[in-house]
């Protein structure tokens, strides 16, 4: 498949290069697009492109795959060098920052003049990720959002047969699992390279994370004070291992060992534990939507989003391809194919998706998952909370100072921000 | 003056070549650290600020470049003595006539050089690790508790500095053995007869005669090692507690991860004065033990 793709590829480079008559001829009649994408979906993309291939005889589309970890720089030193592609897919984290540079084309118009991508039928929190000053930059794609990943039985043997759903119970269950956990295990895994799980806690609090039009930190507001408090409590209190991803060395293998009963992980996982867990094991784990201070909770909207390219000179197929990739039908083999979940409602209804076991706590919790500040400085600041988590954590520092000095870092790396909003007056 | 217009002829090729890529990249990024340019100004040229030393002040005064400079002269310190000392002792043991299987030893201990830095990382960070880790494992046979290497902010920087002198020091021993096979045989047997001692034929006749060879492999390896980047990337991402931030990574997250490049510029020349002064400092020690 693969290889076939390639071979397309190299003849179409042969073609424009060698820009022979034959070949010209071809290449005037059918219309190339570029699609960019990032990590695992690439790779099984192909086979929904070759149905839109047949449908549409005229376009033909090229695949080409970034890494994540390059994806980044890929795409700014691309835009910088003006060789964009035709569409993309983009980490919805990404969008302000390509939608501020202008390399992204607003879809506004093309959703309005269309009916197959109904905005009702959407997750509200994921289609407001693409929403960027008002403007709509992007499709989503999937979706992805982080919850509770437990084990039934540990749980149930300290005592909780339900898992928790509001912070008073977690707190609980979490004090009964270490009880029962035995010397050198724990209750839960938040990896301390990880600024997620904090993140998760505190969008669930009604504080936002940025003041005064996204320009200043808002850190040391009681909300996020609640949530880190909560995060610090649970490693003062010996419930977490203060560890990192690299410490672990096998999340999987320790979560079968019983080394901790709660991991906050994302739908990619289902597929890995169910490969990587040992048979014995598939009864015995199950996910629930995060618990929230009062009752479920709200959780981030992350995933990734199609893009149209500014550039791009073939736009009305772009949309057609966008279009496509967004029909339930199309969904649901995308799910089989790699797991990743719909951002769609109607999607959702299909028996494979409905009658998931553990997909049943993501369908509950996509509807309450919220964006987090979009603004091209966020990646940035999120890392900032992250080490100023660490620093209550592993270096023992006190609440008040640590969210102070993050409210000081938040507002130097957003000082540009605000001098561009002043001095356009508009943002 | 026509011989000079032909060694102006002969030179301007390898000149132009300098030039643009050297000469040109070094002026363009000095101009770049006098301003803000990032993510904004790439977007739009107007969005620059010219901030003339802003950026060098702002570095000055921003806690995490004292700590990663911290960080790198801790590496440097401890990493460049330690690593030359293990690349003396195994040119030693190499250029030693009881040595067995040279050819073998030479390339199996010059072998960690040659590897995929990436490769190996995911080997130490299994050696490293807490609960499992051949380390930890080899220090309890001793009755020592296991050691948190990559978690705790006190061991991380010691075991980056395992890693790279493990990595690195094969490179440097492949020089000095050079070296040592250069030093006259008769040195030594003159010493032998008049009664000389191991250590002091060691003392009074290796050393010395490898000093120029030692020179050399100081310079490289305090200019590399004030580079130290890919062994903190791969093994602990600067992490714990940024105890294991170097200079080059702090550039690096400031300038590709954030694409503030005129910061990152601005640490880059900060970083090269200081290569520099410490190479000056290393040829005048070298100077002054040539007078002596």
């Amino acid at each position: 498949m693969r290889v076939a793709r390639l071979v397309q590829r190299c003849a179409l480079a042969c073609c424009a290069a060698l820009a022979a008559v034959a070949c010209h001829r071809d290449a005037s009649d059918v219309t190339v697009l570029r699609f960019w994408t990032i990590g695992r979906e690439g790779e099984v993309v192909g086979e929904l492109l070759e149905d839109f291939e047949r449908q549409h005889p005229g376009i033909r589309v090229v695949v080409q795959q970034l890494p994540l970890t390059a994806a980044h720089e890929k795409l700014l030193t691309a835009f910088a060098g003006d060789a964009l592609p035709d569409i993309g897919q983009l980490g919805n984290t990404w969008i302000p920052e390509l939608a501020t540079l202008g390399a992204i084309e607003p879809l506004q118009p093309y959703v309005d003049a269309s009916n197959a991508v109904p905005k009702d039928d959407y997750f509200a929190g994921i289609w407001d990720t693409n929403v960027i000053g008002g403007k709509l930059y992007g499709v989503p794609w999937y979706i992805d959002t982080r919850l509770l990943f437990y084990r039934k039985d540990l749980l149930a043997r300290a005592g909780f047969p339900e898992p928790p759903r509001d912070w008073d119970e977690w707190k609980r269950a979490l004090a009964a699992v270490k009880a029962h956990a035995g010397t050198g295990n724990y209750a839960i895994f938040l990896p301390l390279n990880e600024f997620e799980p904090l993140l998760n806690l505190a969008v669930q609090e009604p504080d936002p994370l940025l003041r005064d039009d996204d320009t200043r930190g808002n850190f040391e507001s009681p909300g996020f004070r609640r949530a880190l408090d909560f995060y610090v409590e649970m490693f003062r209190r010996d419930w977490a291992p203060p560890m990192s991803n690299q410490e672990i060395s096998n999340v999987w293998d320790e979560f079968a060992k019983g080394f901790y009963t709660f991991y906050i992980t994302g739908p990619w996982n289902v597929g890995e534990f169910r490969r990587r867990l040992p048979p014995e094991m598939q009864d015995k784990w199950a996910t629930a939507p995060l618990p929230g201070p009062h009752g479920p909770g709200a959780a981030i909207g992350g995933g990734s989003s199609l893009v149209m390219f500014e550039g791009s000179k073939h736009k009305r197929e772009v949309w057609q391809l966008i279009e496509f990739l967004s029909q339930p039908a199309q969904q649901v083999r995308f799910h089989a194919l790699c797991g990743d979940l719909p951002p769609r409602r109607s999607t959702w209804n299909d028996p494979e998706l409905a009658n998931d076991e553990p997909s049943k706590a993501f369908r509950d919790q996509l509807e309450r998952v919220k964006p987090t500040p979009k603004v091209p400085e966020w990646e940035r600041i999120a890392q900032q909370m992250r080490l100023a988590s660490e620093r209550a954590i592993r270096g023992g520092e006190s609440a008040d100072k640590v969210l102070r000095d993050l409210d000081a870092r938040a507002d130097a790396i957003l000082e540009k921000r605000r001098w561009m909003l002043a001095r356009a007056g508009t943002p | 003056m026509n011989e000079r217009r032909a060694a102006w002829t002969f030179v301007a090729p390898a000149l132009v070549v300098i030039g643009a890529f050297f000469l040109v990249p070094v002026v363009a990024a000095f101009a770049l650290s006098l301003t803000d340019f990032d993510l904004y100004a790439l977007a739009d040229l107007r969005n620059l600020r010219v901030v003339w030393l802003g950026n060098y002040i702002d570095i000055l005064r921003t806690p995490l470049f004292w700590k990663s400079l911290g960080n790198t002269f801790y590496f440097v310190l401890a990493g460049v003595p330690l690593s030359i000392a293990v690349s003396l002792g195994a040119a030693l043991l190499l250029d030693s006539k009881l040595a067995r299987f040279k050819d073998f030893f030479r390339t199996a201990l010059f072998a960690p050089v040659v590897t995929t830095v990436v490769a190996v990382a995911v080997i130490w960070r299994y050696l490293f690790h807490t609960r499992y880790g051949l380390i930890n494992f080899a220090l309890a046979k001793f009755g020592i508790a296991p050691i948190d290497w990559l978690g705790d902010p006190h061991w991380s920087m010691p075991a980056i500095i395992l890693f790279a002198v493990w990595k690195n020091f094969g490179y440097n021993m492949i020089i000095l053995l050079a070296a040592l096979q250069g030093i006259p045989r008769d040195l030594y047997e003159a010493a032998h007869i008049d009664g000389a001692s191991l250590v002091q034929r060691l003392r009074h006749i290796t050393l010395p005669m490898l000093r120029p060879a030692l020179l050399l492999v100081a310079i490289i390896t305090v200019s590399g090692y004030f580079q130290l980047f890919a062994e903190p990337y791969v093994m602990t991402q600067g992490n714990p507690l940024q105890s294991t931030v170097s200079v080059l990574y702090f550039m690096y997250d400031e300038g590709f991860t954030w694409w503030s490049l005129g910061r990152a510029s601005a640490i880059a020349f900060l970083l090269f004065a200081l290569i520099l002064a410490a190479t000056l400092l290393l040829l005048r020690w070298g100077r002054r033990g040539e007078a002596a």
